[in-house]
Parts: C-alpha cells; sequence; structure tokens
C-alpha cells in the first residue's frame, strides 16, 4: 500500500505533473503566474478545491449513474470553488482583486474534473485524497516556479505583494534580488508567459532524458560476464 | 529553403547559402553608411554588439546541439540577422538592448526550431517586436538627424552614449534628442501621428524642421539606399522581384487611396513609401527565404497581406512603424499560403475545383 502512495506522489509531483505533462489548466496557469504572491495563492485556491472535490466524488461514487457523472462532478467542483471564493473574498481581498476572475475559473481547469474523472471516481476516499494533495502540489510548484521565473525576469523582486496573501507580517518576505532601472515587460506580459512555460517543460524533459540514459548506462556496466574470466 | 512543395524541374543557381547572406550584408553596406552618416555613428556600435552576440549565441546552442559550429557559422545566416536588427533600433539605445534582442532572436527564434531553414518566423522582426512590447520606452528614442542635432556627436560619443546613455560631455540622451529648436525629436512617422492625434492637419505637420525634405530630413535618403541595395539584390538574383514589388504596389495602392479620398489625414504615396523601414522591410526582410512564402503566386499573396497590413497599423494602429507585426502576421500566414498556391506539377493538368 505505501508502495501504492509512493506511486502516486511521483505520479502527481514529477512524471504526470498536471502543468507540465498533463498540460491541463493552462489558462489561469498562463494567465495568473505573474508574480510569486499570485501563482502561490490560486496554487492554494486550487489546491483546496482539488481536494475536497475529489474527496466528494470519491465519496459518492457507488451513487453516481455512469451517464451523468460529468454534471454531478462539475456541481461539486463548481460547490466547491464558489466556497474557496468567498473565503478569499473575505480574508485576502487583495489577491482577491488581483486574480479577479481566474478564480471561479477554477471550475472549469481540466485538471480537477481530470483527477475526478480518472482517478477519485474510481478509488477509495483515502488515496483520492492523497491523489489530490500530490496533484495539487505538483500544479502548485509549477505555478510556483513559473511565477518566479517571470517575476524575477520582469521585476526583479520575489514575494512582491505577499502580504495580500499571507497578512502584513509577509511584507518582509519580499526579496529584491537584482535592482532593474527598467521591467522587463515581456516577462511579465502573457508572452513571457508561454515562452517561461515552453522553457520549463522542455528543462523537465532534459532531466527526464538525462536519468533514462544514466539508467541505460548503469545497465550496460553491470551486465553479466559470460564468456570467459579476466586474469 | 524547403523544396517539398516546389516541382521539379528545378534549376540551380550555382550560389551557396553562404554567398546569398553574404550578398544581404554587402547590398546593406550602403545604408549602414547613409545611416551612420546622416543619424550619427551609433549605428555601427549597435552593429559590432549584434554581431558579436549573433556570434556567440549560436556558437552557444550549436554546442548545446552538439553540431558542428565554424561550418554553420560560416553560413553567416547569422551575421544578417544581428545586421538587420541593428539598423532597426535606435541607434543610441543602451547596449543591453540590442544583446537581448539579438540573443533572443538567434537562440529562441532560430535555434530552438531547428536552427536555419526551419524558423517558422523572422528572427530579427521578432526581437524587434520582443524589444518593442518589453521596452517601449528605450526602443522609440530615436535621435534627430544629426543636420538637425543640437550637440554634435563624435564617434566616441556614440560609444560612451550606447553604454552610458550620455555624451563623453555628461550631456544625457534626453539632451541629445533635442534639435535645433531645443524640442526633442522622434521619427516622421511618428510625429507625424502624434500631430494628427492632437489634431493638426498633416499639412499643418509637415512644417516642423523635421520634414523640410518632404517625409523628414535624412530618412528619404536612408531609404534611397536601402532601395539601390535592394535593386543590387535583385540584380544579382539574391532575391525576385515579385515580394518587393507587391509589398510596395499594394501599400502604395492602399494609401493612394486614402490619400485622394483626404490628404489632410491621411499619409501620401510617396510619405508611406520613404519613411520609416519601407525600403528596408520591403527588399530585406519580406524577403527572407526562410520565413518567406515559396512559390511564385503565394510570394505576391504574402507580398501583398504585408503591404495592406502596414497601411491598417500605420493608419489605424497603436505604433508609428509597422513593418516588424506585418511582416511576423505574414510570416503565420505562410503555411496556408503555400498549401493554397502549390504549383502545378511538371506534366500533370492544373485539376479544376480543387
Amino acid at each position: 500500500m505505501s508502495q501504492n502512495y509512493k506511486e502516486l506522489a511521483t505520479q502527481g509531483l514529477w512524471s504526470n505533473n498536471p502543468g507540465l505533462v498533463q498540460l491541463l489548466g493552462l489558462c489561469p496557469l498562463l494567465a495568473v503566474t505573474n508574480t510569486v504572491t499570485n501563482a502561490l495563492g490560486l496554487g492554494i485556491a486550487t489546491l483546496l478545491v482539488l481536494l475536497g472535490s475529489n474527496l466528494v466524488v470519491s465519496a459518492i461514487r457507488n451513487w453516481v449513474p455512469r451517464e451523468i457523472r460529468i454534471p454531478i462532478f462539475v456541481l461539486v467542483i463548481a460547490s466547491f470553488v464558489t466556497a474557496v471564493q468567498l473565503l478569499m473574498n473575505a480574508f485576502t481581498y487583495e489577491l482577491y482583486l488581483a486574480l479577479g476572475i481566474f478564480i471561479p475559473l477554477i471550475v472549469t481547469n481540466c485538471a480537477i474534473i481530470g483527477r475526478a474523472e480518472a482517478f477519485a471516481s474510481k478509488n477509495p476516499m483515502l488515496p483520492s485524497a492523497f491523489d489530490a494533495l500530490m496533484m495539487g502540489l505538483g500544479f502548485a510548484a509549477v505555478l510556483l516556479a513559473l511565477g518566479a521565473m517571470r517575476e524575477l525576469l520582469g521585476q526583479g523582486t520575489l514575494f512582491d505583494g505577499a502580504d495580500a496573501l499571507l497578512g502584513s507580517w509577509a511584507q518582509a518576505l519580499r526579496v529584491e534580488v537584482l535592482a532593474l532601472d527598467h521591467y522587463f515587460l515581456l516577462a511579465l506580459l502573457p508572452p513571457g508567459a508561454f515562452i517561461g512555460m515552453g522553457l520549463l517543460i522542455a528543462g523537465k524533459n532534459a532531466i527526464d532524458q538525462r536519468k533514462q540514459r544514466k539508467q541505460q548506462v548503469k545497465t550496460a556496466i553491470t551486465r553479466a560476464r559470460v564468456t570467459g574470466t579476466i586474469v | 529553403m524547403s523544396f517539398r512543395i516546389a516541382s521539379s524541374p528545378h534549376q540551380h543557381n550555382q550560389k551557396t547559402t553562404s554567398q546569398l547572406m553574404l550578398w544581404v550584408v554587402i547590398a546593406a553596406l550602403p545604408a549602414i553608411a547613409v545611416q551612420s552618416y546622416l543619424f550619427g555613428y551609433g549605428v555601427l556600435v549597435q552593429l559590432l554588439l549584434a554581431i558579436v552576440t549573433a556570434w556567440a549565441s549560436e556558437a552557444l546552442v550549436l554546442m548545446l546541439r552538439d553540431k558542428t559550429i565554424l561550418p554553420r557559422l560560416k553560413d553567416h545566416s547569422a551575421l544578417v540577422t544581428a545586421v538587420l536588427l541593428a539598423v532597426s533600433i535606435p541607434a543610441y539605445a543602451p547596449w543591453w538592448l540590442v544583446v537581448i534582442g539579438t540573443a533572443f532572436a538567434i537562440i529562441m527564434v532560430k535555434q530552438l526550431y531547428g536552427g536555419l531553414g526551419f524558423n517558422l518566423f523572422n528572427p530579427a522582426m521578432a526581437a524587434y517586436v520582443l524589444l518593442l512590447i518589453a521596452f517601449p520606452v528605450q526602443m522609440t528614442q530615436w535621435l534627430p538627424p544629426a543636420a538637425l542635432q543640437q550637440h554634435a556627436l563624435g564617434p566616441l560619443d556614440a560609444v560612451c552614449a550606447v553604454f552610458n546613455q550620455a555624451s563623453c560631455q555628461g550631456l544625457s540622451l534626453e539632451q541629445l534628442r533635442q534639435g535645433v529648436d531645443g524640442m526633442t525629436m522622434a521619427t516622421p512617422l511618428d510625429t507625424a501621428r502624434t500631430d494628427l492625434m492632437m489634431g493638426l492637419t498633416l499639412p499643418e505637420s509637415y512644417q516642423k524642421p523635421l520634414f523640410q525634405g518632404g517625409v523628414g530630413v535624412g530618412w528619404f535618403w536612408l531609404n534611397l539606399a536601402w532601395l539601390a541595395g535592394g535593386l543590387l539584390l535583385l540584380q544579382q538574383r539574391v532575391i525576385q522581384w515579385r515580394i518587393p514589388v507587391s509589398v510596395l504596389g499594394s501599400l502604395a495602392l492602399c494609401s493612394l487611396i486614402a490619400w485622394s479620398v483626404n490628404p489632410d489625414t491621411n499619409f501620401s504615396p510617396l510619405f508611406q513609401l520613404f519613411s520609416g523601414a519601407t525600403m528596408l522591410a520591403a527588399f530585406f526582410i519580406a524577403t527572407d527565404p526562410v520565413s518567406a512564402s515559396t512559390t511564385a503566386r503565394g510570394r505576391i499573396y504574402y507580398g501583398v497581406l504585408i503591404g495592406v497590413l502596414v497601411f491598417v497599423i500605420r493608419s489605424f494602429g497603436g505604433y508609428p512603424d509597422a513593418f516588424a507585426f506585418a511582416v511576423l502576421l505574414a510570416n503565420m500566414a505562410v503555411p496556408l499560403i503555400d498549401y493554397y498556391t502549390r504549383p502545378r506539377t511538371y506534366g500533370h493538368k492544373v485539376v479544376k475545383g480543387r
């Protein structure tokens, strides 16, 4: 069973990452990652919705008729999104304004309905929750990486405006890495998101390929010698 | 150039890629000379920066891709990209601008798509658009032509200005941009456009010292020099007539119609043809053999598309000059144009109603 959970974790975080491999939910991924704060906000919101919807879908999976399962899933997801939206409206109002339309748009995030359909509707509650956690973390990690990349290149800071998400103490988090005289606007604008995303995917593929090559080399070395012995 | 869609027989014109590219650079020399004479020596500094960056980034990517470096550098395509980008950006733009632009052109636009012959977009123009979007302030800091400059700039000043954003005497770029009348100047296209927005008619705007030659001091000669270089390319059969003629023809026709309807608010055909980057783009940029259409008929459609887009963007768009956007948009349409203009295969009849 623990093997199974380990498999779920690697699937969600790396080998089947919703952002980098499945390329699901690209719309919010590309639109709101102009700063780390926005990325973190949306990442947490998506994670919460994913967790809730996977739990509920898994709990009701034996009572849902197959023919109308998709509308039911959407209904479940929409209720969680509404809850998250109202929570953000109440507690992180500035971030709520900054993310704008992309909070309600979590409903249409294919990564969430994809997990509900592909995993939660076929598995018990505990693995479903774990799967949601890992997938959500994987998605949030991609958001964070892209957000950090764009914020760093675009305005030379990290965690700018983090107080909108975490409260006023978070103002101390703001790091000015590079003092740029001129903002590199492209990184903050949508084209920067597309280019950055492409680079992230290329980077992941490069790491995978290198790993594969290493494994091949390893197996070549461990081959048993069958003809004669070296004196 | 892709030969997949052109039908045989092919005629070989005995020119290698490297010779073709070198001819483009040679044809650009007169215009570069005119530009450095009329607009200051900054363009030479930019050229140097761009060429070094282009070679360095090309070599870097080729190394990462495990390709042979020297033979591919010797095809001179990176050199052409560097030259075209360096002449398009303001002569006294900060040094990192051209470095970022050239590196982007070579690494992102050309090599990531597979290198020479595979790039969908014209590298120089894609980089120009990147810079224009990312650094709008620096990309519009054109100095007035040397004849109108209040402070004369020597070759050394050009180096100082590019690296320090101030001349060696310490005059800031903002001061250098002042014309003889103490006003900061923009390009003729930009000035005319701003004046139009402020409610002036074009004949009123033409009264400014910037327009003494009818289409702007210096810009007329610069475009003539590009035209001369373009004719040299035509004579050497480096490019064919279809793209430049259709670009210039459609732009002239559109502006002629608009100008005859209302000469007060629409640029004259002469102004359209001899201001901004018109000749440079028509002969040197739109004719890029990789990103342009490859069929004879397709090249005409491609050129007309660019000409019309330039007219539309110059007249109604948000930017004063439009060739970079027009060329990129037309580049996107190239696969479609090529698909619908495939030439008749030799020995086959045209199928009706395809």
